[in-house]
């Protein structure tokens, strides 16, 4: 179909006294947006192309572009937005399935902004974090249930033997960002940010490139369905395995990286054809019970001698709950839960759009059942999936998650500008792209420089947050849903939360 | 001394060293007006070489044993001190192309935009860091010594 | 340690930056039989034309005695040398002991014998003061004859074009610049001249200069039979090396005075340098005259270092110019026009219709040479290509393309050449 009735989405405008015809726009558009003309001396635009990236706008040395949303509008009505009409405008031109990049974008409620944190007055004093010790490390894997302690010659010594242990600085990790997904240099930049600043990034299922086995012992390495570049070195590797089940964008289906993504080098890493579909299978061939989870669990274990926690992300649906327990009883030391607004590089926008549950509800219904069930201390709870900021974490943390894991948050400090057009594969901001010529636009010292920034900063401010609390340890705030109260929430999402309205 | 370097790994191929090198040697130094109402428009002296998806910017590598000042016949082209940049008298170049025949790096442009003369970096003097540089986005450009 | 310098060009320059670099102390004397500052030689057609002035002929600045602490002896000729007792003897009969001394005493114009060259109104175009000299009758010259159609030659053309004289060039070989270019290369050129109405007679040369009563040049006979009318002849065949001082003096000497790598001459502490010099051809791999500037300025540098006992040796030279004929910039290096027979593969690029002509001459994988008419724009990397001796396989193909740059080596080298100092 030569002819497309869907209206441009943005609206790109050029100021032409201070355009200087430097063709940078040109240049940096992926999406050939920006054209010049040699015989006029101008430079053009098609809007129609345009992502609403920014990379033009940024770049643009004499702040001569704007680019908004197109005022130009459909007859809406409540019914019949303007996205549903583009939607089938758009499956009418191509008959296909409408994939979309990064998190849910529907107007679902976001509880996070309606719970509020507690701070300490008079009867018990805040903490001034910049004048005493406050304590954010957290140590994710199975506790055991209780502690055998020897006593000789007067000295005391542990008999327990504890399971292994992944230590953070901060209760904050980066989410599975696949290589392939992502670019190489974006890889680095995670990898050597997580490193240095004493946290774990995770592989996805795009495997360890060669260049990054360097950072490996602050990897978290992912075996999913497709088994993409799962083997003995990169298993041994890593500083634990997370056997990923479902994913909070898409659940349900197997992730998907197009052929324009596998790139040699990508190819080479997880161990499938240049070009090729990188198609996961929906579920995990041998695994249909929890059973079955139990021998990979246990067969990864086994493989690297039960020297590193296995980790199990699922997404958050709705008997969350009990499967998390079937999955703590299947041997798993940390339960990853991935909400409704996690992010992807590629999904079917219905699915995305549709499927899961919030991880907010998430996290307090696990960690109720697992507390209910006596079982809460064998494993620890990640979350992820839409985590904006410090609060949000700390939230997290007080409804009963062990550590989060942030996945747009790290890539919008790297430059992300969230215009959802990674599965193309045409970043313009280097970010989730495999071509060479885009993927250099991601200098991986400044992206791991703007990562360290965003987890000092965060840092900080959780210890502000704890410091206002009365507590001196994030090990205090966990579970600990007396310091949130809710508002403008239902009785039903209070008492799925377990916290009560603020005012009582 | 202190010199320019290119990071091709890194470089975006976006052009905005050329763009603020013009800016740096106009007369006006505005950016808009360097380029909308100013004549003469000064070259760029650092250019982006670009293959593919390569590319790096390049400029004058102020050599130890510089061939242009050797080539030079009018003696325009000097070095400014034992350690300093080799720098340019506009006045004295006839624009010869003679530096242009032996720089290996192909870093002196010809500017024929009123009389024929020789253009190339002069790592903009009295500047603490050279306009390329302080304007990379990427910081695929640094200036450093290293020896 | 008393350094004396014979000449005041470019290798005298060279030496005096390159005594300098590590003696600030030793004394150091320079005598020129020309009575000016050190200036640009090549700048003289320049002055013809009027297009720079004499505050602008000069090398150095005029403080580039005083700042390197040079005793002048200008307007003084060498014209005796005892190795022996280690004197030069000057034309006014003084001597002048050294400890180090270099002959950089250039080369002179050859005159071959014609028939009437006598006369006046025929001259050669080399110095300053011939370029004085002509700009002084230039109003009065009508029709002006230049024998040779080289360098020397069309700079001196180019600085008549400027004031509309009438113009033939008579040239030996079947092009101008025959030297310097190739065939196609010349024809670009050629075509412009005719344009601007320069007259070129090809495959013949000065049979006899006629004179009339009072001695003056009127006209000339071709060895093809062919008669013009004249009001001047310059005779521009060429140079050959100074070697008139050391004729009489044990100093080697071949076609010009023999030296080594650091520019010593058979004898102890005689250094040569420049246009009188037969140093190292880096493409020849022999002793060769290589008469351009930049090669003299180099020599004059390693001798100077070599003359305070730091060796640096002369890395050898090779052919190059940089010639603009009627507003079209060629730019030519090394062997341009190899043989048929001996390995030697040539890449060309022929664009008449934007004026572009580019030839790559390839030996061994290497380049050994190159042409470059109307697109000159980084001919340099050419010039490092063929000094540095780098194989060019893997980029051969793009060797003539009008965007070839650095970009087009091997990862490794190029990495190499930006991340790295030139020498």
């Amino acid at each position: 179909m030569r002819f497309s009735y869907a209206l441009p989405e943005f609206l790109v405008e050029r100021d032409l006294e201070r355009c200087i015809r430097c063709k940078v726009c040109v240049r940096q558009c992926a999406f050939e947006a920006h054209c010049y003309d040699e015989e006029t001396d101008t430079v053009s635009v098609d809007s129609s192309k345009c992502v609403g990236c920014l990379r033009c706008v940024t770049m643009c040395p004499t702040s001569a572009l704007i680019v908004r949303q197109n005022p130009t509008s459909f007859k809406e009505n409540a019914s019949w937005t303007g996205r549903a009409i583009k939607d089938i405008f758009k499956q009418a031109e191509t008959g296909g399935v409408l994939l979309t990049g990064m998190g849910n974008d529907r107007p679902y409620p976001i509880y996070w902004d309606h719970i509020l944190l507690n701070a300490s007055q008079v009867t018990n004093p805040s903490i001034d974090p910049l004048r005493e010790p406050m304590e954010l490390k957290t140590y994710l894997g199975s506790k055991p249930d209780r502690l055998d302690i020897k006593k000789e010659n007067g000295k005391l010594t542990l008999k327990t033997r504890l399971a292994p242990q992944l230590e953070l600085r901060m209760p904050v990790m980066f989410s599975a960002l696949s290589y392939g997904a992502i670019s190489l240099n974006a890889s680095k930049a995670l990898a050597s940010a997580a490193k240095e600043f004493g946290t774990y990034c995770n592989t996805g299922e795009g495997g360890l490139h060669r260049d990054l086995f360097q950072y490996a012992d602050r990897t978290i390495v992912q075996c999913a369905s497709g088994r993409f570049g799962v083997y003995r070195d990169y298993l041994q590797a890593g500083a634990a395995i997370e056997i990923k089940i479902g994913q909070g964008a898409k659940p349900g289906i197997g992730g998907h990286l197009p052929g324009e993504k596998v790139s040699e080098e990508v190819s080479k890493t997880r161990m499938i054809p240049v070009g090729t579909d990188a198609l996961s299978p929906a579920p995990h061939h041998d695994i249909y019970s929890i059973e079955d989870l139990r021998q990979l669990i246990y067969a990864l274990k086994e493989a690297t001698r039960y020297e590193k926690p296995v980790s199990v992300k699922i997404a958050a649906v709705h008997n969350a709950a009990a499967i998390a327990s079937g999955m703590v009883r299947a041997g798993a030391d940390i339960i990853a839960l991935d909400g409704l607004r996690g992010s992807t590089g590629a999904a079917p926008t219905r699915i995305r759009n549709n499927v899961g549950i919030p991880i907010e509800l998430a996290i307090a219904s696990v960690d109720r059942r697992l507390r209910e069930e006596g079982i809460r201390q064998r494993a620890s709870l990640v979350a992820a999936g839409g985590f904006r900021n410090s609060a949000d974490v700390v939230k997290a943390i007080a409804l009963g998650a062990d550590a989060v894991y942030i996945g747009t948050s790290a890539l919008v400090a790297m430059g992300c500008h969230v215009c959802q057009i990674c599965y193309t594969g045409k970043c313009n901001w280097g970010i989730a792209t495999q071509d060479p010529y885009l993927e250099k636009r991601l200098n991986p010292e400044i992206a791991k420089e703007r990562l360290l920034n965003l987890l000092r900063a965060w840092e900080h401010e959780i210890k502000e947050m704890l410091g206002g609390m009365g507590i001196n340890a994030i090990e205090s705030l966990r579970g600990n849903r007396l310091h949130l109260r809710g508002v403008g929430l239902s009785d039903t999402d209070l008492d799925i939360l377990g916290i009560l309205p603020a005012g009582r | 001394m202190k010199r320019v370097y290119a990071k091709e790994e890194i470089c975006a191929g976006c052009r905005l060293c050329e763009v603020w090198c013009v800016v740096a040697h106009s007369k006006s130094g505005d950016i808009v007006k360097a380029f909308n109402s100013e004549f003469p428009r000064p070259l760029p002296r650092v250019m982006v070489e670009e293959a593919g998806p390569f590319s790096f910017a390049l400029q004058c590598r102020h050599c130890m044993e510089p061939p242009c000042i050797e080539a030079c016949m009018t003696g325009a082209m000097f070095r400014d001190g034992a350690e300093g940049p080799v720098l340019h008298d506009p006045e004295q170049c006839v624009g010869c192309w003679m530096c242009v025949m032996v720089c290996p790096y192909g870093a002196i442009a010809r500017d024929v935009t009123i009389k024929k003369i020789a253009s190339k970096c002069d790592l903009c003097q009295g500047e603490e860091e050279p306009s390329c540089v302080a304007h990379c986005p990427n910081e695929a450009l640094v200036f450093e010594d290293r020896g | 340690m008393k350094y004396v310098i014979i000449g005041n060009s470019a290798a005298a320059v060279g030496c005096v930056e390159g005594i300098r670099k590590y003696d600030s102390d030793g004394e150091i004397l320079l005598v020129s039989k020309e009575p000016y500052a050190t200036y640009s030689r090549p700048l003289i057609s320049y002055y013809l034309a009027g297009q720079v002035d004499a505050r602008h002929m000069g090398y150095r600045p005029a403080s580039f005695y005083k700042t390197h602490r040079v005793t002048t002896l200008l307007g003084s000729e060498a014209v005796g040398l005892d190795t022996k007792d280690k004197s030069v003897r000057l034309s006014d009969g003084r001597t002048v002991a050294y400890d180090k001394l270099l002959i950089a005493t250039g080369g002179v114009p050859f005159v071959p014998p014609i028939e009437g060259s006598d006369a006046e109104g025929v001259m050669t175009f080399t110095t300053w003061d011939d370029a004085k000299r002509l700009k002084r009758l230039v109003p009065r010259l009508k029709k002006v004859v230049i024998l040779g159609g080289g360098l020397i030659g069309i700079k001196a053309m180019e600085g008549l074009q400027a004031h509309g004289t009438d113009i033939t060039v008579v040239e030996l070989m079947d092009r101008i610049l025959g030297l310097v270019l190739d065939k196609t290369a010349t024809s670009f050129l050629e075509r412009k001249l005719k344009e601007e109405g320069v007259h070129l007679v090809k495959e013949t040369t000065i049979k006899k200069i006629h004179k009339d009563n009072a001695g003056r040049a009127v006209g000339v006979t071709l060895e093809n039979g062919r008669e013009l009318a004249t009001d001047q002849v310059i005779i521009a065949i060429g140079v050959r090396p100074n070697i008139g001082l050391v004729k009489d003096s044990p100093v080697e000497t071949n076609r010009g005075i023999v030296v080594d790598y650091f520019m010593r001459t058979s004898e102890a502490d005689v250094y040569a340098a420049g246009d009188v010099a037969e140093a190292d051809d880096i493409l020849h791999h022999e002793p060769r005259v290589i008469p351009i500037l930049p090669n003299a300025y180099k020599q004059g540098k390693v001798a100077g270092s070599s003359m305070t006992g730091n060796e640096i040796e002369y890395p050898g030279g090779m052919v190059m110019n940089s010639v603009e004929v009627g507003g079209i910039p060629a730019i030519s290096a090394g062997i341009m026009n190899p043989p048929d027979d001996e390995g030697y593969e040539v890449k060309r690029l022929i664009d008449r219709k934007n004026g572009v002509y580019r030839k790559m001459v390839i030996r061994d994988n290497r380049l050994v040479g190159f042409i470059l008419i109307g697109a000159i724009d980084r001919a340099g990397i050419y010039t490092g290509l063929i000094r540095e001796g780098v194989n060019i396989s893997p980029f051969k193909n793009h060797l003539t393309d009008l965007d070839f740059g650095v970009i087009c080596f091997p990862k490794d080298l190029r990495t190499y050449k930006i991340s790295n100092v030139y020498m």
